[in-house]
């Protein structure tokens, strides 16, 4: 009885997710009246606009996680090697971003950084961009920390530390040599999910107004029936493939084994 | 000449006072144990020659260099952890060559001296493997050869074989010292084991409570232990307690006996002393008829192989004593009515 239930709730469970993505699929075929076909993605395909988009939050994503592991891998070290006591308050601080809104934070950043400020970064598209993968630090920080903060747990960061110094590596070396590597599959998990915001991150893009692929997928779920739900597979389509991506990563990375 | 010293060394933690005026010096090539039991401050006082912790006071010198305020990574020691501490991202060959890739060693030079190193520890087929394919003694073993590639000045030892079991730290340990004494390399031993500092030291630091309660060789700390605390601590010990007849001739009445011992000649007549005796020193039966004879009851026998220990009630106290295995004369049993007897210069006259 216990077991058919288990099999009941999974069976719910599986319907509850796939029926929507099933239905929209479907959809998304439809373009063509009476017969299935990738129309919709052709065109989306097809539109320049749609690749330059992609591209850019792409590139934007990169920069981001790249920012990202500069500032949360070191500080996430730092605070479990020196500075316990800090943990909560530096948790805290993580934590903001998925309490303060989005629209809050560029409104402020549009205020500190606009034309007419010391720092004026919204005069350009390049300050405008630095600004924009700022912000989408900001918005993944949470996410980042807590999973690079999950991947220290599991080496002994205080003697490797130790172990690293004692035979001559400064800090840039034990960081970059030793703490890195063995918090990489931490690392990875904490970019994809920075990936994930990033590429459908919508307020920060539109009201900095930069060419990114939210707004652009905003825009197309605004004007058109068909495009929307064949964006929206391929934006799944994406994200399956990063995870795949990562599974493949943390299974190569030959050290991990020890810990599967 | 000495090699490394330490003086004055004082390290507080906040109200905490854990190294007190703590001073040592060591000789180039010595095997030096801090022996003592756990919180007597014997790691943190590695930690300060490593450069783990700053003293709060004192200065250490290495090779006529003061190394007190120099940071670890420029310190040029090697150190073993009893966590093993092996990079897991790396292969062995790659944690052993860790500290020469970093200290700038050409690519040919190290993969040379990584080789050489991992046959002095018998692993020389093991360089590709990762530290999770390891048994605890192995990674142990490499933990050494990591530490001793890039040639330290001093090599530390915190406890490198508590975490290993009994029959792989016995060997561990006699490699450690076999490759030390090969290599001539000055090493500090952490450990809280005093068979194991027995066993393999040139000198041994009993610390107690911060403080360095005695500096001597085995041979020393086990037959002529300086304080009641080093007596105990190392060894087993029987303390009889005593009244000193006469100081000059070193003569003490216990349990209406008069006993020659060393030792009594700042003490007043009629003072209280407690003799204390090692299990070894105390014979069963008559022995040739020097110093004291007790009349006493086997409480109960301990066969240990080569020795056996016997607990015996003589005097009102119990008494532990060893005697060695002859397989012509079978141990007392429980119960036995013996005779034990003890001679004055097995004796240490403690306070």
């Amino acid at each position: 009885m216990t077991r058919f239930l288990a099999w009941l709730a999974l069976i719910f469970g599986c319907v509850f997710f796939i029926l929507p993505l099933v239905g929209m699929g479907e959809f998304s075929l439809k373009m063509r009246r009476g017969v299935y076909s990738f129309d919709a993605y052709r065109k989306v395909f097809e539109d320049p606009t749609f690749w330059a988009t992609f591209g850019y939050s792409l590139v934007l994503a990169a920069a981001t996680i790249v920012v990202g592991v500069l500032l949360v891998v070191p500080t996430a070290y730092w605070v479990r090697l020196r500075l316990p006591k800090a943990r909560p308050y530096v948790e805290f601080v993580t934590l903001l971003p998925l309490v303060i809104p989005a629209i809050v934070v560029v409104f402020g950043y549009i205020r500190l950084f606009n034309t007419s400020s010391i720092l004026p970064l919204t005069g350009t598209a390049f300050g405008t961009d630095f600004l924009l993968t700022m912000g989408y630090t900001t918005l993944a920080l949470p996410y980042m920390y807590r999973s690079v903060d999950t991947g220290l747990r599991t080496i002994d960061v205080a003697t490797l530390t130790e172990a690293a110094q004692s035979l001559g590596a400064g800090w840039l070396t034990i960081l970059a040599r030793i703490i890195l590597p063995n918090v990489m599959v931490a690392v990875l998990s904490g970019a994809f999910l920075t990936l994930a915001i990033v590429m459908g991150e919508f307020t920060m893009a539109a009201l900095l107004n930069r060419p990114a692929f939210g707004p652009y997928m905003q825009l197309l779920g605004a004007n058109r029936a068909y495009e929307p739900p064949a964006l929206a597979v391929i934006a799944f389509a994406i994200t399956w493939g990063c995870m795949g991506l990562m599974q493949l990563v943390t299974r190569l990375a030959k050290h991990e084994r020890a810990k599967a | 000449m000495t090699y490394l010293t330490l003086a004055h060394l004082e390290k507080s933690f906040g109200q905490n006072h854990v190294v007190k005026d703590f001073n040592l010096t060591v000789e180039k090539g010595e095997f030096i144990s801090l022996l003592g039991p756990s919180g007597c401050g014997k790691t943190t006082v590695l930690r300060m020659i490593a450069g783990f912790e700053a003293p709060s006071s004192g200065a250490i010198t290495i090779e006529g260099q003061d190394v007190t305020g120099l940071r670890t990574s420029a310190r040029n020691i090697g150190m073993m952890f009893q966590a093993y501490a092996l990079f897991p991202n790396l292969t062995v060959a790659e944690n052993v060559g860790f500290g020469l890739k970093v200290g700038g060693v050409a690519k040919a030079e190290r993969a040379a001296r990584v080789t050489e190193i991992l046959e002095m520890i018998g692993l020389p087929e093991l360089g590709g493997r990762y530290p999770f394919q390891l048994s605890g003694g192995q990674q142990q073993r490499v933990a050494l050869a990591r530490a001793l590639a890039p040639r330290p000045r001093v090599l530390l030892l915190d406890e490198p074989l508590s975490a290993l079991d009994a029959k792989v730290r016995v060997a561990l340990r006699n490699e450690i010292r076999s490759i030390q004494q090969e290599l001539g390399i000055t090493t500090i031993f952490v450990t809280h084991d005093q068979e194991e500092a027995l066993s393999v030291s040139d000198r041994i630091v009993v610390m107690n409570a911060g403080v360095a309660d005695q500096v001597g060789t085995p041979f020393e700390i086990y037959n002529r232990p300086a304080t009641r605390f080093a007596a105990g601590f190392v060894g087993t010990l029987n303390l009889i307690a005593a009244k000193v007849i006469d100081p000059k001739t070193g003569t003490v009445a216990l349990a209406g006996m008069n006993l020659q011992v060393q030792g009594t000649a700042q003490r007043a007549a009629g003072s209280d002393v407690t003799l204390a005796l090692r299990p070894e020193g105390l014979r069963l039966g008559r022995g040739d008829g020097e110093g004291a004879v007790f009349r006493a009851n086997v409480a109960s026998v301990q066969f240990m192989g080569s020795t056996i220990r016997i607990e015996v009630m003589a005097a009102g106290q119990k008494l532990t004593l060893d005697t060695f295995n002859r397989a012509d004369q079978p141990p007392p049993r429980p119960g036995d009515e013996v005779e034990i007897s003890l001679s004055g210069n097995n004796a240490i006259v403690l306070d």
